[in-house]
């Protein structure tokens, strides 16, 4: 029970809003000692961990390209082309790439996307173009404005990945029923992602057409 | 053959360039940080680990004291605005080269093979193909916008500034995901969670498995991790053993619920406080709190999917 004094720290150093970062390390240190492994065999165990994990951070190889682009006017130039279509709203360009999101990775291509790449160089500032032409954005709408488009990426990601066969999920249930006697094929698993996947679009896509409303709103009378 | 060291050391010269520039500015605080990081990157297959761990710690103690990135000249939005109006739809095709290689490399690179041997380990190549692409991409914005390499380190540093310690979150929580299974955590959590739930009827245990899913990936910051507890615990040997359901919308839908725990999650940094920090919000938990009530809804659409079909096929 002990061992779990590790989580309770990262639950109360996130809720009381410590850095993040500083909190995680902390946890691990009071999970190896609660554990009885001494301080520099911990210490030994999370800079293994740490460095076994690096592929994580591999994704940051396009901060140059993105910031290059960026002062390049990439930004500007989204905002530009969305504003050409007179017909798009904020909920509908989030929509549009929610759906994109969502087919591109049921057909595996999941890097077809990501916050970094897409979200804040092109699809934030499609969005806010958007929100702007019904109103200036005061700063608070510009932040709910960005987390719905940080939102669409993730959603549309995480619920049309399943649908593709060969994604690391389908892949672990396979691997954890057979374990336990139970041969299914990965196409039988992807077709059960389907009823959540087209329940996940039509629900967001609802309350991205509330957020139109909400924006539209804000107009002045 | 390529493997991911070739890659780290790439990515550790980056944050080293990024750390140079602190220095040569004066902002000690950020030049030790991303020179730690870079250490760690570039240099972690050799370093010892306890020298490893060490500079973990050192990353969390200069978080504490506060980074204080100083200010980064860039273009002016005016300067931007014209460049955006010379170049045109042109900008757009370094930042999609980019997946369009990722995708391209993963698909053919497994094929490309030198005297038998292949030229990129089989088990990396998305990573590896993301790599090439930032770098096409990269030698493909420097042409188009007549940029020195030196405005790609600042501007990448700019990013990275505006990113902060997120940036080095999710690894760190993946290695706190080490520390756990180190020290047996998953396994005391499996017996809490599948030894003091009460589940007598079909219908409740469908409802504790998928709250159990999502709640367990909450905590985990992860699907993957609760999905095998779960399953172990109360999926294989309840709803199909006893009950009699089907394995496969079990498994399936059971995932997918913990997919709602992922929108939910702080621990699932790379995912949500990631992105806050690169859309540079005021609220850390901004994404999460957008997330909420489409994750709610989807769960307990997931718990109606799975009560309707698990047991009647």
């Amino acid at each position: 029970m002990l061992v779990l004094s590790g989580i309770a720290v990262v639950i109360l150093g996130f809720g009381l809003r410590f850095n993040p970062l500083a909190v995680v390390v902390v946890a691990a240190l009071v999970t190896g000692l609660a554990a009885h492994i001494d301080l520099l065999s911990v210490i030994a165990i999370l800079g293994h961990a740490f460095v076994a994990n690096r592929f994580v951070s591999i994704a940051w190889i396009v901060l140059p390209v993105i910031g290059l682009l960026e002062c390049g006017g990439l930004r500007e130039r989204a905002r530009v082309q969305i504003l050409k279509l007179r017909s798009a709203t904020t909920g509908r360009v989030l929509t549009a790439y929610l759906l994109i999101r969502q087919i591109s990775a049921m057909l595996g291509l999941t890097a077809l996307g990501g916050h970094v790449q897409m979200v804040r160089p092109v699809i934030a500032p499609m969005a806010e173009a958007a929100a702007e032409r019904v109103a200036p954005l005061d700063a608070e709408t510009r932040d709910d404005v960005r987390a719905h488009a940080a939102a669409v990426d993730n959603i549309g990601v995480f619920f049309g990945e399943d649908v593709f066969v060969a994604i690391g999920s389908v892949l672990l249930i396979k691997g954890v029923l057979e374990q336990n006697g139970i041969a299914v094929t990965p196409p039988q698993l992807a077709v059960w992602a389907l009823p959540t996947a087209v329940l996940a679009f039509l629900i967001h896509a609802t309350r991205l057409w509330l957020l139109d409303r909400r924006l539209v709103r804000r107009r002045p009378a | 053959m390529i493997g991911l060291d070739a890659i780290y050391i790439l990515v550790g010269a980056m944050f080293a360039a990024f750390a140079l520039m602190h220095l040569l500015d004066r902002s000690w605080r950020c030049g030790a940080f991303w020179g730690c990081f870079a250490l760690l990157m570039a240099g972690g297959s050799w370093l010892p680990d306890r020298v490893n761990g060490a500079l973990v710690l050192v990353l969390a103690g200069l978080v504490l004291i506060g980074l204080k990135p100083g200010a980064v000249t860039t273009t002016s939005e005016e300067m931007r605005r014209e460049s955006a109006i010379r170049l045109g739809n042109r900008l757009f095709v370094p930042a999609l080269i980019i997946p369009a290689i990722t995708l391209a490399g993963t698909f053919l690179l497994p094929f490309v093979k030198i005297n038998g041997v292949p030229l990129v380990d089989p088990k990396q190549v998305t990573l590896a193909s993301l790599t090439v692409g930032a770098t096409v991409g990269l030698a493909l914005a420097l042409y188009l916008i007549r940029a020195p390499i030196s405005t790609a380190i600042t501007e990448g540093r700019r990013l990275v500034d505006a990113i902060g310690w997120a940036a080095v979150l999710p690894q760190a929580l993946a290695a706190l995901g080490g520390v756990f299974a180190a020290a047996g955590v998953g396994k005391v959590v499996a017996q809490l969670a599948t030894s003091y739930i009460p589940v007598d009827a079909p219908l409740i245990t469908v409802i504790v498995f998928t709250s159990g899913m999502a709640l367990f990936t909450i905590v985990m910051g992860n699907a993957f991790a609760a999905f095998p507890v779960m399953a172990v615990g109360i999926g294989l040997p309840l709803i199909v053993g006893k009950f009699g359901g089907d394995p496969i919308i079990m498994s399936s839908v059971g995932m997918l619920s913990g997919f709602c725990g992922t929108l939910l999650t702080p621990m699932a940094a790379n995912f949500n406080i990631v992105p806050a920090a690169v859309l540079e919000l005021k609220d850390r938990n901004a994404v999460i709190k957008v997330q909420a009530p489409t994750a709610f809804l989807l769960l307990f659409a997931n718990t109606i999917i799975m009560a309707l079909f698990v047991y009647h096929r």
